[in-house]
């Protein structure tokens, strides 16, 4: 019998390494899975290089990461936020290195990693700073530059309801990364607000199915 | 002389864009768009972080933190909007699929280059986002920006020297003096705010101008 079900966040991070590549879903604290942050934070793995959209928000969550010291390198298109702080100390002080990247870019190497495409030329970027010492191609009269796909060891990531084979659906804007960062990492983890017997999500409707997933642990134990 | 405040200006942008149109408004001013599009014309709002058909925001109390734009703002979901993931969401504007995208600048130049993500200051933390997909994301870039910044220094301009979003992206510049298309033959001035010359227009431009009018304005 396939069960991907974790009876506890800690148990389902227990195997995050140091200088593991982690990539963790949300836009800003919307799909952010901060059960399964604070269960890393509590688990200790150091020298991470951490793939979100932004840098943490506030104190809690990715920022609680952060402040932590586990992260080496983060990978994210926006890090500056009014409160980002955490990452603003922790950046100025040389504590932490940033690979910036363009939103579309970000979503699409993390996409094309979970595709097993090697790379990719995009429009965005070209002519700018961030294509600076890239590849680029004129394709059919326009300018494109190469991207290289993101792989991650593990990627923590928020859905409303799963079931024990990793079948997910999430809920509104919360969706955001996840879908593709469960494609794209080693092992993915995903924290459900409801866990649900196989057969309840509608088929039609599965947004990820559980081949991506590995491990689906409730939120908050029922 | 009567400049066009931020609210006229961004009736003018909404006047511009038509039935039928999918659209993304940037964060800031270009967000004031959505507040003045003619209802009589179904008009659909992108928002890159994965909704179309984005609704107003809500009544106070009913915000969900589910539910958000990309400026990370509480907002709706008419009926017949969706929900996407990230990629398919760039895949929107990458793809071309979008009609119109409305952002604010820095500096714009007259080949219609776009600096609007960083000033390039020293010990500042970068910060891009969507700012360069959504410069190349659409059939047309509308620009809102004031016309000089408040040092009274002009923001288009013939060569950008703030670090480039994207190379000739622009199509039309909305400003608090005129509404400027840039088009092959360079940048063309189709309607100046009231009581303003044509050549004190010029005189607060770092790029050259033409004046083609539009009929009526």
């Amino acid at each position: 019998m396939i069960d991907k079900i974790y009876a506890t966040p800690e148990a389902a991070v227990a195997d995050i390494h140091d200088g593991a590549t982690v990539m963790i879903g949300g836009f800003g604290n919307a799909g952010m899975p901060t059960r399964l942050i604070d269960a890393l934070i509590a688990h200790g793995a150091r020298d991470l290089t951490i793939v979100n959209n932004n840098a943490g928000n506030g104190e809690t969550g990715l920022a609680a990461l952060l402040k932590a010291g586990r992260v080496r390198k983060i990978i994210c298109s926006f890090p500056r936020q009014a409160d980002s702080q955490v990452f603003d100390a922790l950046y100025r002080a040389g504590k932490i290195e940033l690979e910036l990247t363009p939103q579309g870019n970000l979503a699409e190497r993390i996409r094309a990693a979970g595709a097993g495409i090697g790379g990719f030329f995009t429009p965005t970027g070209y002519g700018t700073q961030l294509a600076e010492g890239k590849e680029t191609r004129l394709i059919d009269g326009r300018h494109y530059v190469f991207e290289s796909p993101i792989h991650a060891d593990f990627a923590l990531i928020k859905a409303q309801r799963g079931d024990r084979w990793g079948n997910l659906v999430y809920r509104k804007t919360a969706r955001n990364f996840g879908p593709i960062m469960a494609t794209a990492a080693r092992i993915t983890i995903a924290q459900v607000a409801d866990v649900v017997p196989l057969g309840e999500l509608d088929p039609e409707a599965i947004v990820t199915p559980g081949i991506f997933v590995q491990r689906v642990v409730q939120e908050d134990p029922q | 002389m009567t400049p066009f405040t931020r609210e006229q200006i961004a009736a003018r942008v909404a006047a511009d864009i038509p039935e039928g149109a999918y659209v993304n408004l940037g964060i800031g001013a270009p967000t004031l768009v959505a507040n003045y599009l003619p209802r009589d014309r179904e008009i659909l709002l992108h928002s890159e972080n994965g909704l179309l058909g984005m609704g107003p925001a809500p009544a106070p109390g009913e915000e969900d933190g589910d539910l958000i734009n990309a400026g990370k703002q509480p907002v709706t979901l008419l009926a017949g909007g969706a929900f996407f993931h990230h990629a398919d969401a760039f895949a929107m504007m990458r793809g071309g699929h979008l009609d119109i995208c409305v952002l604010g600048a820095f500096q714009v130049s007259s080949k219609g280059d776009l600096a609007n993500w960083s000033t390039g200051a020293p010990g500042a933390i970068p910060a891009v986002g969507g700012a360069m997909d959504l410069a190349l994301g659409a059939r047309q870039v509308f620009i809102i920006t004031d016309h000089n910044t408040k040092t009274g220094e002009p923001k288009i301009v013939e060569q950008c020297t703030y670090p480039l979003t994207a190379v000739a992206c622009v199509s039309r510049i909305f400003t608090d003096l005129a509404v400027i298309d840039v088009t092959p033959d360079g940048l063309v001035v189709r309607e100046m705010a009231d009581g303003l010359t044509f050549d004190a227009l010029q005189a607060r431009t770092g790029a050259v101008l033409k004046q083609q009018l539009t009929q009526g304005a």
